[in-house]
């Protein structure tokens, strides 16, 4: 009977603590929700107020408190982005004009430079896609496809930055990942301890391909067909204004594409049109991040003259 | 002291560590770029592979001053680094202060393994495309030279400095 208050009392300190510490870490976010019950744990089992078991008890109820994609390392979220690539190039086909990819690619990855996220696992890399729907995909970790009606709304350099620009941002705040509903890889990641360097097992591996296939699934039914949602829009529109900014081009640029996108799209269409907002309200929400409106600056001749010689190829 | 007490002590202690105690941190991209200046425009003075361990000098954001194995020092990303050390494949010694989640984060989840296995069941699928797609880089050197040519101006207090 001593021994089982003795226990209580443990808990109870730890329960203590751990409401402490987790309320003043409330600002640093989940990680360290995660970290801090590791290290009540560690400390309980090192005075004693714990047992090993309910250590590891409290490891995995702060690792349950945290969000789920925190669990995907980088590593993780390029062999995502790759098979989501792969999956999106087997409905669209690529559009194989080598300087035309130079060109976007240049001034994709050199936008990419100036985002809160420039460097991710495999890095970013752009590609436009053969379609005449107006349409663009942020794989996870940064493989980005562009269809030729997209590309096709696009008149500067400049709006044609904001439009990947806006996916960069997709990227920067991992929206794809978020998709993936938990239950896909709780079983991959909470079972599949495997030590480092083992590789996995038939029955491990076959899990981990479960696993793998439905976050596939979750992230393409929202880049085809649900869209990440207004809020996710938005943040990737503020982070497209930011580094459209940051890089030296206009960001008024975006709201002029998007009005051009307003007069083109056709509504109900399986495009844009379904994955996104009504363009009128991105316009109105990205002008109040501008901060008013106006005509962009006309691009200087020797950018406007480069952009129109890749375009020529669409 | 009681126990409970000295149990808070311990813990606040040990908490303030973990915050403040972020003098290793790993590559967590395949290739990390370490530049002269905290600056995407910088020369590249050496490139790291992942898992590498560096030591934080300066742990400014978001470019970050750390001290390679070789013992020089350059600017990082912090987009590249994360906290601790990565255990990974190949037999590393697994260090006495790596959390449970750090020894596991590189064989857990998704690998190269999940995705040679899943491409096995699904032929169709254009990883041909994907492999040709990350090959399409663009150098430093060939963006600045294409920021210049298009007469684009970066603001320097944001992003590439």
């Amino acid at each position: 009977m001593t021994q089982v208050r003795a226990v209580c009392r443990g808990w109870a300190a730890v329960l203590t603590l751990w409401a402490t510490v987790s309320a003043m870490s409330l600002w640093a976010g989940c990680q360290t929700i995660k970290a801090v019950g590791e290290t009540v744990a560690v400390v309980g089992v090192a005075t004693g107020a714990v047992t090993e078991e309910q250590a590891q008890s409290i490891v995995r109820t702060g690792a349950a408190l945290s969000s789920a994609m925190e669990h995907l390392t980088p590593e993780n979220e390029y062999w995502i982005g790759r098979t989501v690539t792969a999956t999106i190039l087997s409905r669209y086909p690529p559009y194989d004009r080598p300087n035309l990819n130079r060109y976007l690619n240049l001034v994709g990855q050199t936008l990419a430079l100036f985002s809160e996220r420039p460097e991710t696992f495999g890095g970013y890399h752009f590609l436009v896609l053969d379609s005449e729907e107006i349409n663009a995909f942020a794989g996870p970790g940064g493989l980005i496809t562009v269809t030729r009606g997209m590309l096709r709304l696009c008149r500067t350099e400049d709006e044609l930055a904001a439009v990947l620009a806006h996916e960069i941002g997709h990227v920067e705040h991992r929206h794809g990942l978020q998709a993936i509903k938990k239950s896909r890889w709780t079983g991959a990641f909470t079972t599949i301890v495997a030590e480092a360097g083992k590789t996995l097992g038939g029955a491990e591996l076959a899990e981990a391909v479960r696993a793998f296939e439905g976050s596939i699934s979750d992230v393409m039914q929202t880049l085809v067909n649900s869209g990440y949602g207004r809020a996710a829009e938005r943040e990737a529109d503020a982070a497209a204004v930011r580094i459209l900014r940051t890089a030296g081009y206009d960001p008024r640029a975006l709201v002029t594409m998007l009005q051009e996108m307003k007069r083109r799209l056709k509504p109900g269409g399986l495009d844009f049109a379904k994955t996104h907002p009504d363009p009128e309200e991105r316009i109105q929400a990205v002008l109040k991040m501008l901060g008013g409106g106006g005509a962009p600056t006309p691009p200087p001749p020797e950018r406007q003259s480069r952009f129109a010689a890749a375009m020529a190829e669409l | 002291m009681n126990r409970s007490m000295r149990v808070a002590v311990a813990v606040l202690a040990t908490a303030g560590i973990v915050t403040a105690g972020a003098e290793t941190m790993s590559v967590q991209v395949r290739s990390g770029q370490v530049r002269a200046t905290a600056s995407y425009l910088g020369a590249v003075i050496a490139e790291l592979p992942y898992g590498t361990a560096v030591q934080v000098e300066t742990p400014s954001k978001p470019w970050i001053r750390v001290k390679l194995p070789d013992g020089r020092s350059g600017w990082m990303h912090e987009s590249a680094l994360i906290r601790g050390r990565l255990q990974l494949r190949g037999g590393e010694t697994v260090q006495a202060s790596a959390s449970v989640n750090e020894v596991a984060l590189a064989a857990k989840g998704f690998t190269q393994q999940v995705e040679t296995e899943y491409r096995k069941q699904n032929p169709t699928l254009k990883f041909t495309w994907v492999d040709r797609m990350e090959s399409y880089r663009v150098t430093p050197a060939e963006a600045q030279a294409f920021l210049r040519a298009g007469r684009l101006q970066p603001r320097t207090a944001e992003g590439a400095q």
